[in-house]
């Protein structure tokens, strides 16, 4: 390292902090419940080929990769020589942007001296775009809603206000969207701005040098983790519950010495209903995964993620074609993780957890339509709970916290505050943390019901509740989900819609995580903590653990 | 007089009624017993100035001995009640890792555990009324069964007690009169905001400190009083103002982060005199640095903190407390700071640091791990034999050499060059970190005056503005006890932010009107405890956001009732400011409010207004020393000067170094130094550097 490198990784602390200052603009201004409750965006600086420099760390994992294409593609699609300063580009198509409808990405070029540099892109999840709105139940992607193809936002700093007219008018929340997109250009114009400006201060006229400085380094350190695992292919099969069957999905895991690959060849077919995943996204949570365990040091860019490549035959459920229907992929999205740590685990066991929760449960739920003739109260609410994760190898898994995404949960002063439901429990489920050396995380119970005589409609679409996340080398399965409404017979289904009727309690259970290790190697004296707590009871101690207490 | 105890030193600072320093001090602290090394400053300091007990009419305390109990884990043991259902508001918490990629991560220790947290039957909904009555006849069996728990202090934290705290009172008397000598924190009196999660944390946080500090607070009266004190002493509370010993008896958990706070309050003071309106604090100490944004001369303030973080320096890993305070961001950027390399041959600064045991280097007390002070030394700008006045003696070459091992052979530098690669790295961090918080904040850092102070700040505050954009920066005097003298610029105040939804199109004035006098008398009377004949001035903000946001804007509301009139003033404040922010507004979006807070504070002391000198000129150093220049890499030499040497108006140009007793100020060749009629120090950047 030379005076130049120290300067060079000065610049990229810098971009570094720049994209994380993109991304925490674009969090507080955003209308979207998901977006300013989950963090769901993706802010990142690129260099003149449309490599990724830095990319901010936010709340969900879904942008990882989705982005370092997404802006290569669109830079491609239109002539370098026709962009000028203050122009912005952006799309939703999701086998672009980011795997559905609602992810809009805006990149904008960014001058310096006259000339281009570099670019800046954001993406955020915008409420509704139409159709049947959020939920599975479109049978292909013109019934999701809105989609807009490449095109120019902004002029020379002139938004195209047709545009902005268009996605307002075919939206159920038009002034959220609007609210949204104003957002994005903000965001987009503050990274240009700063970048501006570090080029400016720290004299340098180009990104080249810095571009090679990240791409390089950050592939040599992941190149370097990647050369000290055993080299092979591992494979894992992963049973989900699909949308009313149960599917496979397959993967194969390839350690090469400077590369990994990932092949989901073998996995389901496309299904009828909107829980397909296109590529981009089924690879933006599979990466993750692998680079929490392979080099979680090295921050994302072209570099890090350039030997990581993930690959799916055309029209499986991991790599679905227009038009198939794709508003729900994340339910599947985030067993990804689940699916290729069954491949990791068997090269690396002491370093990677049990399968956990995992699909994020929540639970957006609305007025019915007959509120609004009615004139009871109307709201819209997004709330998401999560269940255990995985037991990890020396650690007990995380009681009700969510993993693969990086989501927060509700708080019930809040919603209770704003929407006319009543919660009676929110409590940790004794038990439902598989058994194991150590222990897989706990799921929840929530019971909730609307405070007045009204009903309320909710919208499912959660996993593992026909199969719960299994343990690992001896460790047993966390508990599944479960979801029921008092004074019916049968349990209600992970997918789908549901009515909950006036008086009627909503009882919402979240998985537990699997369990790592033969549970009779567990530490009495955890153990007994656990029993104490009400973690785990006498009986299942007994069953489970072979407690002779 | 003022005292600040902090975890390594005492300061005292004793002022006369016009604001000019009498007298300073640094006593060790005395863990033990705090109020000893206390009482040892305040005897020296009126020896030095000559002045007896009689003299003086007024004492303002700090101290971080309620931050250290929650640090160390010496608080009592606390149990929480929660309603039935709700056992798990603190497991569940908002269900989130606080590290994307860590496989591996800890939750924070939380202080209650799920075998000390309990139900009791009743409900409130969120517009305050009863759903169901409170389960007064399985109160013995709780109170038997927090005795069982061994259970010395008890956080209630029932749903909606901001909203209706009829259910917390009552529990609180029944409680009480099972068990007398059980100490009780009510969320609704600790932070009455909505938000479970968050409120059952503060009030747990201020049930564990209770008994200790009430304990501390009345020995510390005591013997002040038996001293020869005459007057009541005054806390100082990490919202920037000050407080009775019989609130922070009661609301401990306000006492916490007061000292930082004390810092803030003097750079305000400074940004009034010197009339600047935009201006970035910096104080930067041996373990980290402390950023926080000066608006109108006032501090910026937050209302949520975080405590007992299990990754020090990460966001969203500790446990919130939410009480107003002087928003800041702290980085692990301090002179102990340990410097290294990692995998991929980056060079990283913190956030361990080596603290003041075993400390840099250089200082010969058993670090063996290259530090940020280690690196100025190497760099030529901490001059050996007047650190420390002296009394601390520097090994240059064990810091190179440490330098060379750690940093430079393993990316081929020498020790200089490591040590310049160091500076350049934990710069870069404390600027980054400074514009990412005032982005957070939505302003901007550029144009802002910077006010530098503590033990490294005044020796780090150009090369940290040059990297922020900073153009000018101002040292105070006696920069080393900074916190304690902004102590005695603080006014006596009370804050209480308190929820209760509406929306502006169709607000209740009347209601709110009488929510707002009831919120304000509540504070007033906790003023007027302390400042019984000073007029008292009245804040009032509301907190709003568009419907369908999650980020709110604190929006000053008139200080007196509302008309509806003011509704269409109010929408234009908020806009404005929205447009500030998020460049602009979304039209015909309705505006809510989620939480309303009230200040009141006594009058602050008079002003010195700030003039400067007619005469001016270079002055010239009999010394120079040689250093590896900032600014271009390159070996020069610096003029040294002793600061009690320089005159008002003195010009100093760069590159300079500044001795004092507790600190050094570097004078960048990119910088200009010129000395005020106060003393200060003020630094501009030169247009064209002439290096």
């Amino acid at each position: 390292m030379t005076k130049t490198d120290t300067r060079l990784q000065v610049m990229w602390d810098r971009l570094l902090a720049v994209v994380e200052e993109q991304g925490q603009a674009l969090i507080r201004a955003a209308f979207s419940p998901i977006v300013r409750e989950c963090g769901d965006i993706s802010a990142g600086i690129f260099d003149v080929e449309g490599r990724m420099l830095a990319q901010a760390v936010t709340g969900t994992p879904g942008h990882i990769n989705t982005m370092a294409e997404a802006v290569k593609t669109l830079r491609a699609r239109f002539p370098l020589e026709e962009m000028t300063s203050g122009d912005i580009y952006m799309t939703n198509d999701p086998w672009i942007a980011s795997g559905h409808l609602n992810d809009f990405l805006l990149m904008m070029p960014v001058f310096f001296q006259g000339r281009l540099v570099g670019f800046t892109a954001c993406t955020s999840h915008l409420a509704d775009l139409g159709g049947l709105g959020m939920g599975p139940e479109g049978s292909d992607i013109y019934d999701e809603g809105l989609l807009i193809p490449p095109c120019k936002l902004v002029d020379e700093g002139e938004v195209n206000a047709l545009l902005v007219e268009i996605v307002k008018a075919n939206s159920r929340e038009p002034i959220g969207n609007e609210g949204d997109i104003y957002a994005l250009i903000a965001c987009c114009e503050a990274g240009a701005d700063r970048l501006v400006r570090m080029m400016d201060e720290f004299g340098i006229r180009d990104l080249n040098a810095l571009s090679e400085h990240i791409v390089e380094t950050s592939r040599r350190g992941t190149i370097d983790a990647i050369s000290a695992l055993p080299k092979g292919t591992w494979r894992n099969v992963l049973k989900v519950d699909g949308y009313d069957a149960e599917i496979e999905l397959h993967a194969a895991l390839t350690i090469e010495d400077d590369h990994i690959l990932l092949d989901f060849e073998g996995s389901a077919e496309c299904l009828s209903k909107g829980v397909n995943v296109p590529l981009n996204y089924a690879a933006a949570y599979s990466v993750f995964a692998l680079r929490c365990i392979i080099g979680p040091d090295t921050p994302n860019n072209a570099g890090s993620l350039e030997p990581f490549r993930v690959t799916a035959p055309k029209g499986c459920i991991l790599n679905a074609q227009s038009p198939s229907p794709v508003a729900m992929r994340h339910a599947l999205g985030q067993m990804t993780p689940d699916l290729v740590y069954g491949c990791l685990s068997q090269v690396a066991p002491e370093l990677v957890p049990a399968e956990g929760a995992s699909c994020m449960y929540d639970l957006p739920m609305r007025h019915v339509a007959e509120a609004v003739e009615r004139g009871d109260p109307q709201f819209a609410l997004e709330l998401v709970f999560n269940g255990g994760t995985g037991a990890r190898p020396q650690l007990d898994g995380l009681s009700a916290t969510a993993f693969p995404s990086g989501v927060w949960g509700s708080q019930i002063e809040t919603t209770e505050a704003v929407a006319p439901v009543m919660f009676d429990r929110r409590e940790l489920r004794p038990d439902s943390g598989g058994a194991g050396r150590t222990r897989g995380g706990l799921g929840q119970r929530i019971e909730m019901r609307a405070v007045d005589d009204q009903d309320v409609m909710v919208f499912l679409s959660v996993e593992r509740i026909r199969n719960p996340a299994k343990g690992r080398l001896g460790g047993l399965a966390g508990a599944p989900g479960r979801i029921r409404v008092t004074g019916r017979d049968h349990d209600v289904p992970g997918k789908g819609e549901l009515r909950v009727k006036a008086g009627e309690r909503l009882i919402f259970e979240t998985p537990g995580g699997g369990g790592f290790g033969d549970p009779k190697e567990r530490d009495p004296e955890r153990l007994a903590q656990d029993i104490e707590a009400g973690l785990v009871t006498p009986q299942a101690a007994k069953r489970d653990y072979g407690s002779q207490s | 007089m003022a005292i600040d105890i902090g975890g390594t030193f005492t300061d005292t600072v004793l002022m006369d009624g016009a604001a000019q320093i009498l007298a300073t001090t640094k006593t060790p602290t005395t863990p033990e017993q705090p109020t000893i090394g206390a009482l040892e400053g305040a005897r020296r300091v009126l020896r030095d100035a000559g002045a007896a007990w009689s003299n003086v009419v007024g004492l303002i305390h700090g101290t971080t001995l309620a931050t250290n109990a929650l640090i160390e884990r010496r608080g009592a043991e606390v149990a929480a009640i929660t309603p039935q259902g709700f056992r798990d508001i603190l497991e569940i918490g908002y269900e989130r890792r606080y590290s994307q990629y860590a496989i591996n991560l800890a939750k924070p220790d939380l202080i209650v555990p799920r075998t000390r947290s309990f139900t009791i039957g009743g409900r409130i909904d969120a517009q305050g009324r009863e759903r169901e009555p409170l389960a007064e006849d399985d109160v013995k069996a709780l109170s038997a069964s927090l005795a069982d728990a061994g259970v010395e202090a008890v956080a209630i934290c029932l749903l909606h007690a901001y909203a209706n705290p009829a259910h917390e009172l009552r529990l609180r008397d029944l409680l009480s009169a099972e068990a007398p000598d059980l100490v009780v924190s009510l969320s609704h009196e600790v932070s009455p905001e909505a938000r479970e999660f968050d409120r059952l944390c503060t009030t747990i946080a201020n049930a564990y400190v209770q008994p200790l500090m009430a304990g501390y607070l009345a020995d510390f009266e005591q013997r002040f009083a038996g001293e020869g004190l005459q007057r009541p002493i005054l806390m100082m509370t990490a919202g920037g103002g000050m407080t009775t010993i019989e609130t922070a008896s009661r609301l401990p958990i306000r006492l916490v982060e007061s000292g930082p706070a004390g810092g803030a309050i003097l750079a305000a003071r400074i940004a009034q005199e010197a009339g600047e309106r935009q201006v970035l604090s910096f104080d930067m100490g041996g373990t980290t640095a402390k950023l926080s944004l000066i608006e109108d001369f006032r501090p910026q303030t937050a209302r949520k903190f975080e405590i007992s973080r299990a990754e020090r320096f990460i966001k969203g890993s500790g446990m919130p407390v939410r009480i107003p305070v002087i928003e800041m961001i702290e980085i692990g950027a301090g002179g102990g700071s340990i410097a290294s390399v990692d995998r991929l041959g980056r060079v990283r600064v913190g956030p361990h640091s080596a603290g003041s045991e075993p400390g840099p280097v250089a200082f010969g007390k058993g670090g063996d791990q290259p530090t940020v002070t280690d690196a100025d030394i190497a760099l030529g700008f901490i001059v050996p034999d007047r650190f420390a006045e002296g009394r601390l003696e520097i090994d240059v070459d064990a810091a190179m050499a440490a330098l060379l091992e750690s940093v430079g052979d393993r990316i081929g530098l020498d020790a200089v060059h490591a040590g310049f690669a160091v500076s350049e790295i934990v710069d870069e961090n404390m600027a980054s970190a400074g514009r990412m918080h005032a982005v957070e904040s939505g302003k901007d850092i550029g144009e802002r005056l910077m006010i530098a102070f503590g033990g490294n700040g005044p020796l780090h505050a150009t090369r940290v503005a040059r990297r922020a954009g900073v153009r000018r920066i101002l040292i105070p005097r006696d920069p080393g006890v900074g916190s304690a003298v902004g102590f005695l610029f603080a006014p006596v105040s009370f804050e209480i932010v308190q929820s209760r939804y509406a929306t502006l199109e169709d607000l209740d004035i009347g209601a709110i009107n009488r929510f707002l006098a009831e919120t304000c008398s509540a504070a007033e009377a906790i003023v007027r405890m302390g400042a019984p004949s000073s007029p008292l001035r009245q804040r009032r903000v509301g907190f709003m956001r568009y419907h369908g946001q999650g980020h709110e804007i604190e929006t000053e509301l008139p200080a007196r009732d509302l008309r509806v009139s003011d509704i269409d003033g109010l929408r234009d404040a908020f806009e404005r400011e929205y447009a500030r922010q998020f460049r602009r507004v979304v039209p015909g979006m309705r505006i809510e409010i989620l939480n309303w807070g009230v200040s009141v504070s006594s009058a602050e002391p008079e002003l010195n207004a700030r003039s400067n000198a007619d005469r001016a000129g270079f002055a010239t150093a009999s010394e120079t020393r040689r250093i590896l220049c900032d600014v271009t890499g390159r070996r020069r030499d610096a003029d040294l000067f002793d600061r009690a040497g320089l005159r008002a108006g003195d010009r100093v140009a760069g590159p300079a170094l500044i001795v004092e007793p507790q600190t050094t100020t570097l004078v960048s060749a990119d910088f200009e130094a010129r000395i005020d009629d106060a003393g200060s120090i003020w630094l501009s950047r030169v247009e064209e550097e002439t290096a």
